[in-house]
């Protein structure tokens, strides 16, 4: 099958390749997806306490779709509040990458993992709110 | 010489036909178009004998004794559809059985599948974890119901060669005949339907540099006489086995790309093995956590020009569009329409995480040292910076124990 030119282009430039530290508290961290499947994101924002993402890097296994969704999704969640970020939907992602059917379930795992990192986050703020 | 790109390392999908074969062909599909079933006119004739010089050349290269034991048919799959479809037909009142193993190509598989809803019974032999099948679990499958013993010379994702040779024997022994799926062996090891007690045997034209869609049964003629019932009927050609007007373009291709391989088998054996090696050497020196699938390298089981490695922490697909340059393959199930992983890399008991990591290579007639050098450069190149992208690449390093994880399956 032939990719899109903007999935080759994500494929092969890829945003914000990388890792944050998982303890920091402003750090929210989404891991979704299994090795048996073929394919794991892992997708970390940095989040000021105004609620904005700051920074987000991410880092891929899986095919070139899997890599340019989850590329695409740190370039999209900068600069983003919390609220901004959840409306981010996979069908968002198929029609900036035009994504063939078959690839639909990479997009869809971006949005796990968007949403993951975000629930992360929100749990990790909210236990440092009870506990002081 | 300049590299030409892109590359091409997937010969055992298909192959380009050779110039020589080409050639041959040419005058069939014009001056020569005759139909070599007419009897009454010359371009009839012109056909009839071309075919007849082809059906001469692919029986020398599988050293079959005579010339009419060799059935033209539209390529391997309908050939292994042929065999065992018609052996079953023609021996139901003798038996019901048949032995194959799980490796094979899905047109036999999907044969057998269909097969068994008729009310046959199929044994799927395991192998071992380099793709062999044990002769002895052959031997203790054997019922008196078994018709049939169906293996495969070659397999065409990890190169394992069968022990063609015993297997056949044994048949022999058992009085069970013996059909091999010769498709990805032939030209690349040794394979005598007669040395090797072989009845029944499958091959086809666009893997040993001939045209697509045409292929050949060979059918035993004594010792024993094979009958098979014909699939498609019709004017009954090839005496009444495979009725339909002969691809004579086709089948004067055919032979003369066997001719060639009959000539050269075994200088072009060393140079791809050589090439096979070089890249393997260069891949595995570079890199580390890169695991072979099939046998050893140096086993004498496995096919000269088959590497298929998995590149752990790296899915395949996503690999081989970062080496776009170069055509190969993938057990990935990424690239599977079924997003299943290769049947046969979890007949060998990989890893699944392991088989989504695989790239099967295949060299050829073509194949230069230039390629072979720039295709492992750019592979080790890619696979590391690939890694860099992998979150369990990382996790690996930092020795997190990947499968003490718990994954969502989805
Ligand atoms: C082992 C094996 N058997 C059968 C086939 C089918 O051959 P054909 O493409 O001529 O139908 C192939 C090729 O895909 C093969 O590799
Ligand atoms: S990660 Fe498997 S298809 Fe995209």
């Amino acid at each position: 099958m032939a990719y899109s030119d903007k999935v080759i282009e994500h494929a092969e430039n890829p945003r914000n390749v990388g890792t944050l530290d998982k303890e920091d508290p402003s750090v929210g961290t989404g891991l979704v997806g299994a090795p048996a499947c073929g394919d794991v994101m892992r997708l970390q924002i940095k989040v000021t306490d105004g609620g904005v993402i700051e920074d987000a890097k991410f880092k891929t296994f899986g095919c070139g779709s899997a890599i340019a969704s989850s590329s695409l999704a740190t370039e999209w969640l900068k600069g983003r509040t919390l609220d901004e970020a959840e409306t981010i939907k996979n069908t968002d992602i198929v029609a900036e990458l035009n994504l063939p059917p078959v690839k639909i379930h990479c997009s869809v795992l971006a949005e796990d993992a968007i949403k993951s990192a975000i629930d992360d986050y929100r749990k990790k703020q909210a236990s440092r709110r009870a506990q002081g | 010489m300049a590299l030409k790109l892109p590359i091409y390392m997937d010969y055992h999908a298909t192959t380009p036909v050779d110039p020589r074969v080409l050639e041959t062909m040419i005058p069939y599909f014009t001056e020569k178009f005759g139909n070599a079933a007419s009897r009454s006119h010359r371009f009839g004739w012109e056909g009839e004998e071309a075919v007849g010089y082809a059906r001469e050349q692919v029986a020398t290269l599988i050293n079959a004794e005579k010339p009419e034991e060799i059935v033209f048919t539209s390529g391997a799959s309908e050939s292994n559809n042929l065999a065992l479809k018609g052996v079953a037909e023609f021996y139901k009142d003798k038996g019901s059985h048949i032995i194959t193993t799980k490796v094979e190509h899905k047109a036999v598989l999907d044969t057998c599948k269909r097969l068994e809803k008729q009310g046959l019974t199929v044994t799927y032999l395991d192998v071992d974890k380099t793709g062999l099948v044990s002769v002895d679990d052959v031997r203790n499958a054997i019922t008196d119901k078994t018709i049939l013993v169906s293996v495969m010379l070659a397999n065409n994702e990890v190169g394992a060669v069968q022990p063609i040779g015993e297997i056949g024997k044994l048949c022999k022994e058992r009085g069970v005949l013996f059909h091999v799926d010769a498709v990805q062996g032939i030209g690349k090891t040794e394979f005598d339907v007669r040395a090797m007690g072989v009845d029944l045997a499958s091959i086809t034209a666009h893997k040993i540099y001939g045209p697509k869609g045409v292929g050949a049964l060979y059918v035993r003629r004594s010792k024993p006489r094979v009958r098979i019932s014909a699939q498609v009927d019709g004017g009954g050609h090839e005496r009444g086995m495979r009725s339909g007007t002969l691809n004579v373009t086709g089948i004067v291709g055919f032979g003369k790309a066997c001719e060639v391989l009959t000539q050269t088998w075994r200088d072009e054996v060393r140079k791809i093995e050589a090439q096979r090696n070089r890249l393997a050497e260069r891949i595995f020196k570079n890199l580390d956590e890169v695991y072979l699938n099939g046998p050893a390298l140096d086993s004498g089981k496995r096919l000269p020009n088959n590497l298929n490695v998995s590149f752990a922490y790296v899915e395949g697909e996503g690999l081989m569009m970062a080496i776009k340059d170069v055509a190969v393959s993938s057990g990935s199930a990424c690239t599977s329409a079924s997003l299943e992983p290769s049947y046969v890399l979890r007949a060998l008991g990989v890893d699944e995480e392991l088989a989504h990591t695989s790239i099967r290579f295949g060299l050829g007639r073509f194949t230069t040292d230039e390629e072979v050098d720039f295709v492992a450069d750019l592979v080790v190149g890619k696979v590391k910076k690939l890694r860099d992208l992998s979150p369990l690449y990382e996790m690996a390093k930092e020795g997190i124990d990947i499968k003490s994880i718990q994954w969502a399956a989805h």
